[in-house]
């Protein structure tokens, strides 16, 4: 016979019984599934970030699936809008969530927090953070390196080298955490985004004694209370030298910020104060400066500080 | 007092860097150097000259111009590769054939890999075998040892004893005993070869040293040289020999023919691609023996090192598997 | 074998500057400031007030738990205060402040210089008399002593082991305490013998110390059961795991501790404060520290009593070098380097080493190079390279399986590294996050 002709049949032949061996054994090895998972993953962001607590969106997508009701099921990249689609596969009530975004609860600029010693080790702010206290007298603040930087897979949080602070992108930020668990002194919070995305924060995580707190830093909370005492809706709590605003309480009146002696509550993304005293002009300085307490340059990027740096 | 630096434990470093490591090494090869530079003449050095010159620049410039990073020719491992690539080479190997293998050396046995620390193979074996396939007839010409007398290029050629001993055992003719050369001027290094390889007791000699200095470990060498010996007195035993070639005197034949004495000692050990744990080592040294004994005992090339060097430099990935002894570990 | 077994480094010994220097008593302070954390365990807690007079050697804060220790009053004088200090790594820690007024001790207190043998005691009393000094060990770790010489139920100890190592570079308060108070150290050694009803002991010392080994043989030869085992000099000798290697042959298993072959070991300076609290009734308020570095203007041994400024001891050593880059609490291998001077002596710290600033910093990392001398260096036999990798890369359940918490922190891997990088500092990261994941799963 010719060999072509053998040739092709021999092939022809061996693929046919690979093309059958295959359909069977894919028949038989198949893994039933609930086709609603695929759907569902289609429209989640695959970014697989792990903010929802899941492993990967793909898991999130099975969770959503089997579970009864999408409560507690949020995928923070997505949000609402995404949550909204998962809701209307699936046949469930969609949940409104209240969007969040990352802040750096410090403002110990190189300016207002001395340097007290060189680090010679990895720049890693964990490996810092074991070594001790930092290269300021601060035991509580930012340490600088970008552990939260490199953590974020949005590109929404970059250092800022004048301040040696790291600024967080309010359009890039999904909430999803990863900034949060990296920072070995837990000074990044995921709050509420707040109406008109304002939002009114204790810039500072300092538990020290007030005296010891000024020593390191002049734009520390001293706990003096002075804000607690603003606040007409308890939104304040003073504990350990140190003051907290609870952001669902918060209704953004700006009292707190105004009494604060050392401009450690930072009111963000609110237009600047009409100069309703006459001393103060500066257009973003929205404290009251006390005339013995010298008001940190730093702070006048303040406003737009957490804003978009694009 | 500036202010005070703080960074974690430990405050004190042993000096030790990697230029160190590198030079130590090519001052082990000077001995080898020297008896080649008698041996084969000019060709030697002109050989080495533009295999180092070439090797080093096309670091310098992938690294600055490809790669855009800052070039590190500075620890000296892009001169040990090109002097090792030389050492691999006929010393009258046309010029623009060493410069091809210094390219396929450095920019795709190490640079395409991410520079030093990277490569999965060794760069100058890559090299080498790269022109041993392409320019087979440039890469197996090698001229008689006559000296400094040797001429670059118009250089006399000749058989190898490697090529005699393959003639021996695999084809089984004895007649081909008159061209093996006498031991000592094995050990000594006045046979035909890659110049690199002749000298036997030049080469004991600088891996020594490298074994004082903690450059390398014992365990890479004597498991390679170890295997070898082991498979040629086996060879020997079974009865494999002519008449007229002792076991012993073909297992010592064996040790300083070749490119084996070179590769047991300088291009085995090489850190970035040989295993990491003492165990590791030892099976990689003995894959190393086994399989250049096969290639030249059955294979179709006479020398078979550089080839198996490249495959354990495959397996190195899962033989750093095994791990070394742990503290307090009790044996199963 | 003539040391461990596995691993190991030689760095320059540097003890050249304050080797051989006698002794000497740093003068009292005005001021001192006694921190309530000097151990591993729980804080200690007060037991003055502001406004009490104390005497030296007077109990001022219990011990936190079982794993703690007892404080005593290093001076006499009036408490000032109960407050915190910040120390020499900026952490904020409890202290109590005492201004000092004279020094009058508390009568059953022998403070006198004589030898005393004598003194029947059944290992309880012994126990009990080391727990109530608030002896902990003193060879870094400050473990409470105490609490080693009561092996849990099941495992018996058969041989002490004193660590006359001193395998840090630079320090050099151990060799000259053998040397001046080797009498003492012998008798110390007994009472642990009889605290823990065994009949051998071995006093390990490394043979940079000829003239200590020579003393200590002299001394232990009278003694049935003691003996003097010189060790061939390697870095970290000194440590408990690899010392028991060295003297006995045995290893103690991963996760185990030295109890599990038998073993107690302890510190000369440690022994040393058993003789005094057991046989003189002298808490444990002082202690030797080396005072050292290149450019020291007067590198030696102090005797300090804890609560007294460092600047104070530092002063007698000459001051501080101009060109001081670090300044090492301890040793250059695991010593931690100072952010300040401004903390009192305590228990915890063994010398201090100042750094010339030429020295201070360090090379620029490269690329690793797969030479595997840190797997050759690591005492445990781990694989640094890998673990430093892995700790980069987050990858804790593989840093577990790779026995990452075996490791000693010794440092003998950074040391090796030709490329200079900094293995230690991601392998301590890593452990500590493995640590905190077993500790949660294991409360589970």
């Amino acid at each position: 016979m010719n060999i072509v002709l053998i040739a092709l049949l021999v092939l022809g032949a061996t693929g046919l019984t690979a093309a059958v061996l295959l359909f069977v054994i894919a028949q038989k090895f198949k893994v039933e599934e609930d086709p609603r998972i695929d759907e569902v993953t289609e429209v989640l962001p695959g970014a697989n970030c792990g903010g929802c607590g899941f492993a990967g969106c793909r898991a999130l997508a099975e969770a959503c699936v089997k579970a009864d009701s999408l409560e507690g099921l949020l995928c923070p990249v997505g949000g609402s809008e995404t949550m909204a689609k998962v809701a209307s596969i699936l046949g469930m009530e969609s949940v409104a969530a209240e969007p969040m975004v990352a802040v750096v609860r410090c403002n110990g600029t190189c300016e207002a927090r001395p340097r007290t010693s060189e680090f010679n080790g990895s720049r890693s702010c964990q490996i810092m953070h074991s070594c001790y206290v930092g290269e300021t007298a601060c035991p509580f603040g930012c340490l600088g390196c970008g552990d939260c930087v490199a953590a974020c897979q949005f590109d929404a949080l970059h250092m800022n080298p004048e301040t040696g602070l790291p600024e967080v992108d309010e359009d890039k930020c999904t909430s999803c955490g990863k900034c949060v668990k990296a920072c070995p002194r837990q000074l990044i919070e995921l709050r509420k985004k707040g109406p008109k995305n304002r939002r009114i924060v204790v810039l500072c995580r300092n538990k020290d004694k007030g005296a010891a707190t000024r020593k390191a830093c002049l734009n520390g909370c001293i706990g003096c209370g002075k804000c607690m005492k603003e606040c007409n809706f308890e939104a304040i709590t003073v504990e350990n030298n140190l003051a907290y605003i609870d952001f669902n309480k918060c209704r953004l009146c700006r009292k707190c910020e105004a009494a604060c002696p050392t401009g450690a509550i930072h009111a963000i993304n609110f237009p600047p104060r009409k100069p309703a005293e006459p001393k103060e002009e500066a257009p973003a300085t929205p404290k009251p400066a006390e005339p013995t307490v010298p008001t940190t340059p730093a702070p006048s990027v303040e406003p737009k500080k957490e804003e978009a740096n694009v | 007092m500036n202010k005070l630096i703080v960074s974690p434990a430990p405050h004190a470093h042993s000096g030790d860097s990697v230029r160190r490591n590198m030079l130590l090494v090519i001052l082990a090869l000077v001995p080898a150097y020297a008896v080649s530079m008698a041996a084969f003449g000019w060709g030697v050095l002109i050989t080495t000259a533009i295999s180092i010159a070439a090797c080093v620049g096309f670091e310098w410039l992938i690294a600055k111009y490809l790669l855009k990073q800052q070039p590190t020719i500075g620890d000296c491992s892009a001169i040990l590769t090109g002097l090792l690539l030389a050492f691999n080479l006929p010393s009258n190997l046309p010029w623009w054939i060493v410069i091809i293998g210094a390219f396929v050396a450095i920019a795709i046995g190490k640079m395409s890999f991410g520079g030093l620390g990277q490569n999965l193979f060794n760069p100058a074996l890559v090299g080498r075998v790269f022109l041993l396939i392409s320019f087979p007839v440039q890469m197996t010409t090698w001229p008689r040892p006559l000296g400094f007398y040797t001429k670059y290029l118009d250089a006399i050629t000749g058989a190898t004893p490697l090529a005699a001993m393959k003639q021996i055992v695999k084809g089984g003719d004895a007649s081909a005993l008159d061209k093996l050369p006498d031991l000592w001027d094995a050990c000594i290094g006045l046979i035909g070869g890659s110049f690199g390889e002749v000298c036997a007791l030049a080469l004991i000699f600088g891996g020594l040293l490298l074994i004082v200095t903690r450059v390398i470990t014992w365990h890479i060498p004597v498991s390679v040289l170890a295997t070898a010996a082991l498979f040629a007195v086996v060879t020997g035993w079974c009865g494999a020999l002519p008449e007229g070639l002792g076991t012993g005197e073909y297992m010592l034949m064996t040790l300083c023919t070749g490119g084996l004495m070179l590769g047991a000692f300088f291009m085995a050990t090489d850190y970035v691609t040989s295993p990491m744990s003492p165990w590791g080592k030892i099976i990689f040294g003995i894959g190393i023996g086994f399989i250049a004994m096969v290639i030249r005992t059955w294979g179709a090339y006479p020398e078979g090192v550089s080839f198996a060097i490249l495959i354990m430099n495959a397996c190195v990935p899962l033989l750093n598997k095994i791990r070394p002894k742990r503290f307090g570990e009790k044996k199963k | 074998m003539s040391t461990f077994r596995i691993g190991g480094v030689h760095p320059q010994d540097n003890k050249q500057y304050s080797a051989h220097q006698t002794i000497v008593d740093c003068p009292l302070p005005q001021k001192a400031i006694i921190p309530l954390v000097q151990h591993i365990g729980a804080p200690a807690q007060p037991v003055v007030e502001k406004g009490d007079k104390v005497r030296v050697g007077q109990l001022i804060a219990k011990a936190g738990g079982f794993v703690s220790a007892n404080i005593h009053s290093p001076f006499s004088g009036t408490i000032s205060k109960i407050d915190t200090t910040v120390d020499g790594w900026g952490a904020r820690v409890p202290a109590i402040f005492i201004d000092v007024e004279g020094d009058l001790w508390l009568d059953e207190i022998d403070k006198s210089d004589n030898l005393v043998r004598e003194g029947i005691l059944e290992p309880k009393e012994i126990i009990d008399r080391i727990a109530a000094a608030g002896i902990v060990g003193l060879g870094g770790a400050c473990f409470p002593t105490h609490v080693k010489l009561m092996p849990p139920p099941g495992k018996k100890a058969k041989v002490l082991i004193v660590n006359g190592v001193e395998c840090e570079p630079y320090l050099t308060c151990d060799h000259q305490l053998m040397l001046e108070k080797g009498e003492e150290i012998i008798i110390g050694i007994q009472l642990l013998m009889r605290a823990l009803n065994i009949q051998r002991a071995i006093i390990g010392i490394e043979k940079n110390k000829p003239d200590a080994i020579a003393h200590m043989q002299k001394l232990a030869s009278r003694v049935l059961g003691m003996s003097v085992m010189p060790l061939n000099l390697k870095y970290p000798q000194g440590g408990e795991k690899q010392l028991i290697d060295a003297c006995i042959g045995r290893q103690v298993p991963s996760g185990a501790l030295p109890i599990e072959v038998g073993a107690v070991v302890d510190n000369v300076a440690t022994v040393y404060a058993v003789y005094e609290a057991v046989l003189k009734r002298k808490p444990l308020i002082s202690r030797v520290m080396t005072i050292t570095g290149k450019d020291v203007a007067k590198p030696g041994n102090y005797r300090v009593r804890f609560g007294t400024p460092l600047t104070d001891v530092v002063a007698l050593a000459g001051g501080v070098p101009e060109n001081t880059g670090k300044i090492i609490g301890g040793g250059p291998m695991m010593g931690r380097a100072m952010n300040s001077l401004d903390m009192p002596a305590n228990k915890r710290v063994s010398g201090l080493l100042f750094m010339p600033e030429d020295e201070s910093r360090r090379i620029e990392p490269e690329n690793c190079i797969r030479c595997a001398k840190c797997v050759g260096a690591c005492p445990m036999g781990l694989e640094p390279y890998l673990l430093a990798r892995q700790a980069e890369l987050q990858q804790w359940d593989g840093m577990e399986a790779h026995n990452i918490m075996d490791c000693i922190e010794c440092g003998c891997c950074t040391f090796t590294c030709p490329s200079h990088r900094p293995l230690l500092d991601y392998v301590r990261m890593g452990k500590a996050k493995v640590g905190g994941i077993i500790r949660a799963r294991s409360a589970k």
